[in-house]
């Protein structure tokens, strides 16, 4: 029997990279997500320019699940590469939609699947002459033909065209031609439409459809970031780029054409570091893009800035490591690597979005954070929230915000003979006060120095002065506790004694695994973590819950190990399940992985059956 | 770095200069270098160039790498902010420092070990991209904190004072800065301060990226025969292309000496070099010829001083990026944040 579902959907474009299929992909997402229905879509693209696979994949969703589900109820295959896999991965009862101008030989297909050939190439052929137009209208075509198979309203498309080649006005009529030669051969040819079918909901509401890089970069517009310096690197390229993009926008000078920021690429992570830590001890907010290996090659920088305690923004936007791993796959891997960066006894701010709505959020507050705690924020990206269009809340922001400069002595405080010194915990917070070079011509002068220093910043290898000035880091850390963002809690409906604890791209699976759990008797609470230092309501919610489960998309618990070593908890209680082939994490899998515990622990031990 | 207190007391009669502050004023903690050491000597040249100048100390950003010669910033200006980043980064401290405020003078202090070795990629992309900047390498040709390692300007064929010959190539940071585009390049020597204090004065009036390279010889490891960075070796092989006079704003130029053998360059501030030529017609507004002549006289063995190279109207890293003329670190939330309505409209336009 073919597949009959409303708005619950899963479509995968199997394409060849460099073919210009990305921008007739997105179109499809969005033209459904015009129809109010939700849409998640994902690009599974390979480290290559031109030439390997790459798919992308929209789940259609009007119950609003936004992680990846895993399965694929229609194939839309134009790669001749990955043709078996691409066949072999549809759900049963489901379609494959092909290019037919080619005869392919039937035992190239399924029996359980529906197959839908429309003959694209001849179609383009007979329609054009240049090869790359015949590329580019094929992608259009399809979408075309889909539109009329899925009934999606093609005046949702049309005017998506029209937007889209906004200012390059005769590109829009071939491009609707195009979708029309798709559309009528499906009309013509197929019974329309089929099983899958997108129908008009409202349950898409004010939301936006945004990459988490491009949000994250607007957050470092607003929160006032001035410099950026970076050195490429997948999948945080685009968050570097965007953050120009924004700021030839919206931070030129309109009289004089001069810029509100500099964005400087440097030769490599060690200098785009150096430049962000230079520009923060000169009270510049600053920032830097990178990657896992980035992190790596940093980490002498991190600790000089954790130690001479100067704000620098960093974001990680992690992928599949380790070493060059793979740079176009997500995983939740730099935990351990960010939170402990650098030699000797360090520790570090991370932030933990869980979509680009909280990039944008968390991004502007890391530079209030970077100020106010005089040290290194690392935001926790993943190349699933970095790379994908995610749906996603507005965002919002409140105009009588007003940036927090931290603690900063200013030439009248100096001059009215404050006293000033460089690591001199005045306020019992652990957060010293700092003068900005060349605030005054004789008072606030310090000399910065990554080697040992004393309250007024002089050398020192005195083993007191040493132990004070890192007992006043720790309490630093503690102040930064209740700074990040607090953990976000959701209880199950009854009484549980099992909880779960997971961050950042996970908790859309999440989310909609807790259902299914639920309605096979499986109860749990929820925390998701947003920050490290952990907030108290971390270790409390463990001593609530006999068994814990803590969710990671990384091979070695990474989470779960810092919970351990900084709150102090038996591991006995932590059950890490654990997903990092590189691929998103699915609902499927964290529900079958979670169910199967909960079964296991429901089986009466063998002691007691004896007894 | 030190234990014993400088004391602040001097002669009443120490000569003022314009800003009212003496020579005492420009000066740091005492040097824990070693008693000889050529870097302090650097150290005296830096505040006298400073005095001179009548710069306000504050108004000096003071930044090096490590090393011998990445401690010295301690010992001068010690009203200036000063920052002793990490090996070989300076540059890209200094670059983002620079970037954050305009305004200030930034010092970067450096050695041959920091920026001939671990710190030689930041130190050519610093240069490049034509920071405002005094960039002054110490260059001892050796390790002097590990106790006597070669460097990578160590000469080939120079012997360590274990009397281990060195088999490697040079590395001339000179030509390198030379080759890198470098808007200011000079050569000194810690032993000839006449020359190196208005070499550093110009250096700091140039709005550019201005590298100076100062053979300074480290008297605990590499003063001995055999050495091609030692004292005597230095003062030997000298071959000096120029005396410089430094003469800022309209001050009449004075220098005593035979027509044509003068070269006056004006620079972009209205500061004016006047150089009395030593090599015959050497000029220094030419590159291609600069980087000839020191080939040629390395080639016999020659160190090459003085001021080698100048654009006087050098485009720095500001100008490049098009930035607002104010520092970008005051700028405020109104500069800075385009608020509620534009972002409302972002997010429209992805819906």
């Amino acid at each position: 029997m073919p597949r009959a579902s409303v708005n619950d959907f899963v479509v995968r474009f199997a394409n060849v990279n460099g073919s210009g299929s990305a921008s007739a992909n997105e179109l499809f997402a969005r033209s459904v997500l015009r129809m109010g229905v939700p849409v998640a879509s994902r690009n599974i693209f390979p480290s290559n320019i031109q030439g390997l696979p790459t798919w992308y994949e929209v789940r259609v969703t009007e119950a609003g699940h936004l992680g990846a589900r895993g399965g694929v109820d229609l194939m839309v295959a134009m790669n001749p590469q990955t043709w078996d896999a691409d066949v072999a991965s549809i759900e049963p009862g489901g379609y494959l939609f092909y290019d037919s101008t080619k005869p392919i030989p039937p035992s190239k297909f399924r029996d359980d699947i529906t197959v839908i050939g429309v003959p694209l190439t001849a179609i383009c052929n007979r329609e054009y002459t240049d090869p790359r137009q015949r590329q580019l209208f094929k992608n259009i075509i399809y979408l075309g033909a889909l539109t009329a198979l899925l009934d999606i309203e093609v005046a949702g498309v049309e005017s998506l065209i029209g937007q889209q080649f906004k200012g390059k006005e005769k590109l829009i009529k071939p491009n609707l031609h195009a979708l029309k030669l798709g559309r009528d051969y499906a009309l013509e040819n197929f019974s329309c439409p089929i099983g899958l079918r997108v129908h008009r909901a409202d349950a898409v509401g004010d939301r936006i459809f945004i990459e988490g890089n491009a949000a994250a970069a607007l957050g470092a517009v607003y929160g006032g970031a001035t410099v950026c310096a970076w050195y490429p690197i997948t999948p945080s390229t685009s968050l570097a780029e965007a953050f120009t993009a924004y700021c030839q926008r919206m931070r030129v000078d309109k009289e004089t054409g001069r810029n509100r920021y500099a964005v400087l690429q440097a030769e490599d992570e060690l200098a785009s570091i150096g430049v962000v830590i230079g520009a923060g001890w000169n009270g510049a907010r600053a920032f830097t893009t990178t990657a896992g290996p980035g992190i790596s090659l940093m980490a002498e920088f991190i600790g000089l800035a954790y130690f001479a305690e100067i704000p620098a923004v960093i974001f990680d936007v992690q992928r599949a490591g380790p070493s060059t791993g793979m740079p176009t796959r997500t995983q939740q891997c730099d935990i351990m690597a960010c939170a402990y960066a650098s030699h000797g006894d360090t520790k570090h701010v991370l932030l933990i979005p869980e979509n680009p709505t909280e990039a944008f959020e968390f991004s502007a507050l890391a530079f209030d954070l970077a100020d106010r705690l005089q040290t290194p924020i690392f935001v926790m990206l993943d190349l699933e929230i970095a790379m994908n269009h995610h749906l996603s809340r507005p965002l919002a922001w409140d105009d009588a915000r007003v940036y927090d400069r931290g603690k900063v002595m200013s030439a009248e405080e100096l001059e009215a003979g404050r006293e000033f010194g460089r690591y001199l915990d005045i306020d019992g917070d652990g957060i010293p006060y700092r003068t900005y070079p060349g605030a005054h011509p004789t008072k606030g002068a310090f000399f910065t120095r990554g080697s040992s220093h004393d309250q007024y910043a002089r050398y020192t290898e005195d083993g007191a002065a040493y132990v004070d000035n890192m007992q006043r880091l720790l309490r630093k850390f503690d102040t930064a506790r209740d700074l990040v963002p607090a953990p976000v809690r959701h209880d199950a409906e009854q009484p549980t004694r099992h909880g779960v604890i997971y961050y950042g791209s996970t908790a859309p699976a999440m989310d909609e695994a807790i259902d299914m759990l639920r309605t096979e008797g499986g109860h749990l609470d929820m925390l998701r973590v947003r920050g490290f230092p952990f907030h108290a309501e971390v270790a409390g919610f463990i001593a609530e819950h006999d068994l814990v489960f803590v969710v990671e998309q990384n091979r070695d618990a990474q989470l779960r190990s810092l919970i351990v070593n900084e709150c102090g908890i038996d591991p006995a209680r932590l059950v890490p399940i654990l997903h990092y082939d590189g691929t998103p994490i699915t609902a499927r899998f964290i529900a079958s992985a979670i169910g199967e515990r909960l079964d296991a622990r429901k089986v009466t031990p063998l002691r007691k059956v004896g007894a | 770095m030190t234990y014993i207190a400088k004391p602040k007391f001097h002669h009443p009669a120490l000569p003022k200069n314009a800003l009212g502050y003496t020579h005492r004023d420009y000066e740091g903690k005492v040097s824990t270098l070693c008693a000889g050491c050529g870097h302090d000597s650097i150290t005296g040249a830096i505040v006298s160039a400073c005095f001179e100048l009548a710069i306000e100390p504050h108004r000096v950003a003071k930044i090096s790498g490590i090393g011998c010669s990445s401690k010295t910033p301690d010992y001068f200006l010690s009203q200036s902010h000063g920052f002793n980043s990490v090996h070989g980064r300076m540059p890209s401290v200094l670059t983002g420092a620079n970037i954050a405020n305009r305004a200030l003078i930034y010092l970067g202090v450096s050695g041959d070990g920091d920026s001939a070795s671990i710190g030689f990629g930041q130190f050519a992309h610093s240069i490049r991209r034509g920071v405002n900047m005094v960039y002054i390498v110490e260059n001892n040709g050796v390790y002097g904190l590990t106790k006597g390692q070669f460097s990578a300007t160590a000469d080939a064929g120079s012997k360590s004072k274990r009397g281990v010959v060195n088999t490697d190539s040079s590395i001339d940071m000179v030509q390198m800065a030379l080759q890198l585009g470098a808007t200011f390049v000079a050569r000194s020597f810690s032993g000839d301060k006449a020359q190196l204090v208005p070499i550093i004065k110009a250096a700091i009036e140039h709005e550019g990226a201005a590298f100076i390279d100062v053979i300074s010889p480290c008297v605990a490891f590499n003063n001995h025969a055999g050495s091609t960075k030692s004292f005597d070796h230095v003062r030997e092989h000298n071959e000096a292309v120029n005396r410089l006079d430094f003469i800022t704003g309209q001050a009449p130029i004075t220098v005593e000496q035979e027509p044509g053998t003068v070269q006056i360059v004006e620079q972009h501030d209205g500061s004016r070099l006047a150089l009395r030529k030593l090599a015959g017609d050497y000029d220094i507004r030419d590159r291609m010829a600069a980087m000839n002549f020191l080939q040629e006289h390395a080639a016999k063995g020659q160190v090459v001083t003085g001021l080698i190279f100048v654009d006087p109207d050098p485009i720095d890293l500001h100008e490049r990026l098009n930035t607002v003329p104010q520092p970008l670190r005051s700028l405020s939330e109104k500069d800075l944040c385009p608020g509620a309505a534009a972002l409302e409209a972002i997010n429209s336009s992805l819906r």
